[in-house]
């Protein structure tokens, strides 16, 4: 390949306007031993070109079992999370509501016994009274 | 599709795949990861690669678009150069190690561009793509690509020039 040629098709190259044929002869021209000097530097670049396309996906490619479990074990967990707030709330609910009939049930009582006491002061009244009127029915 | 046929078409563009993602996201991990997650999804979607006209260049947009959530996703952490064994050829050692050099600057430069710019010159120096199917891979225009690439290219030469001229290569 004449020298000439190949600086041409390097100004095509940088401007982008050469085909992969051209492109083809760049590289194999670069790939030789036999480098002008003053374009030394372009052959380190088609060197990576073309040793950069050796490289290979060695592993094997795997279409069933992927190892992605942990993206469902955030959702496992956010939603036991969530389950367990829930039934903590509700929990939490029912012994505030057991605690207000504890209470009330306390303050029922209460009324209660002062209520008999009531009564039984009433019932004391009662005695007096019908002891009273056998006394004075005798004095009729 | 049956998996035969699926890995029959996949097969011989997983290099292609593996070497686009290694270019995009560095590590030779993460780019392994990537590949084998994208051959994953293209084979949950088989149903519908028979709509694409081609599925070398599906493949290939999807593991461009794969990449770009990656490194969006991982911008906060520290992706690092794994790996680089190059195999040369019919050279003599003292020019293997002089090459070696100014390969690895190579790569390191193209690392620096913009990923616009990296993704085209690997699709077009490294996979040797026609502008078209650049075009339909990216979705952007024939001339828009040339315009990134003669920027890269020229970029490439450039700084390779400084770097012989101040000595260090």
């Amino acid at each position: 390949m004449e020298l000439a040629n190949i600086e041409k098709l390097l100004e095509k190259y940088e401007n982008a306007e050469t085909t992969i044929a051209e492109e083809n002869e760049l590289r194999t021209y670069f790939l030789s031993d036999h480098v002008a000097p003053h374009l030394k530097e372009y052959q380190s670049v088609f060197h990576y070109f073309s040793t950069s396309k050796n490289e290979r996906f060695t592993k094997s490619i795997q279409l069933k079992s992927q190892p992605r479990n942990w993206r469902w074990l955030t959702v496992a967990a956010s939603l036991i999370l969530l389950v367990s707030v829930y039934t903590g709330y509700q929990k939490n609910q029912q012994n505030k509501a057991e605690k207000i009939y504890a209470n009330t049930q306390m303050a029922l009582n209460m009324l209660s016994v002062n209520l008999n006491k009531g009564t039984n002061a009433i019932e004391e009244l009662q005695e007096f009274e019908t002891t009273k009127n056998k006394i004075f029915k005798q004095f009729k | 599709m049956k998996q035969s046929e699926f890995l029959n078409t996949v097969i011989p563009f997983k290099d292609k795949v593996f070497r686009l993602a290694k270019r995009l996201l560095v590590s030779t991990e993460e780019a392994e990861d990537a590949t084998q997650e994208l051959f994953f999804k293209l084979w949950k979607n088989r149903e519908k690669l028979g709509d694409y006209k081609s599925v070398e260049a599906f493949a290939m947009t999807m593991t461009k678009n794969y990449c770009f959530d990656r490194l969006k996703s991982k911008q906060a952490s520290n992706l690092k150069l794994v790996h680089s064994n190059y195999k040369e050829k019919d050279l003599s050692l003292q020019k293997k190690i002089e090459l070696n050099d100014s390969i690895s600057l190579v790569e390191r430069l193209i690392e620096n561009l913009p990923e616009q710019q990296k993704l085209i010159i690997q699709l077009r120096d490294i996979e040797q793509y026609e502008f078209k199917e650049i075009a339909e891979m990216l979705q952007i225009k024939q001339t828009a690509i040339r315009v990134s690439l003669s920027r890269a290219r020229k970029t490439i030469r450039e700084q390779l020039i400084k770097q012989h001229n101040y000595g260090i290569s």
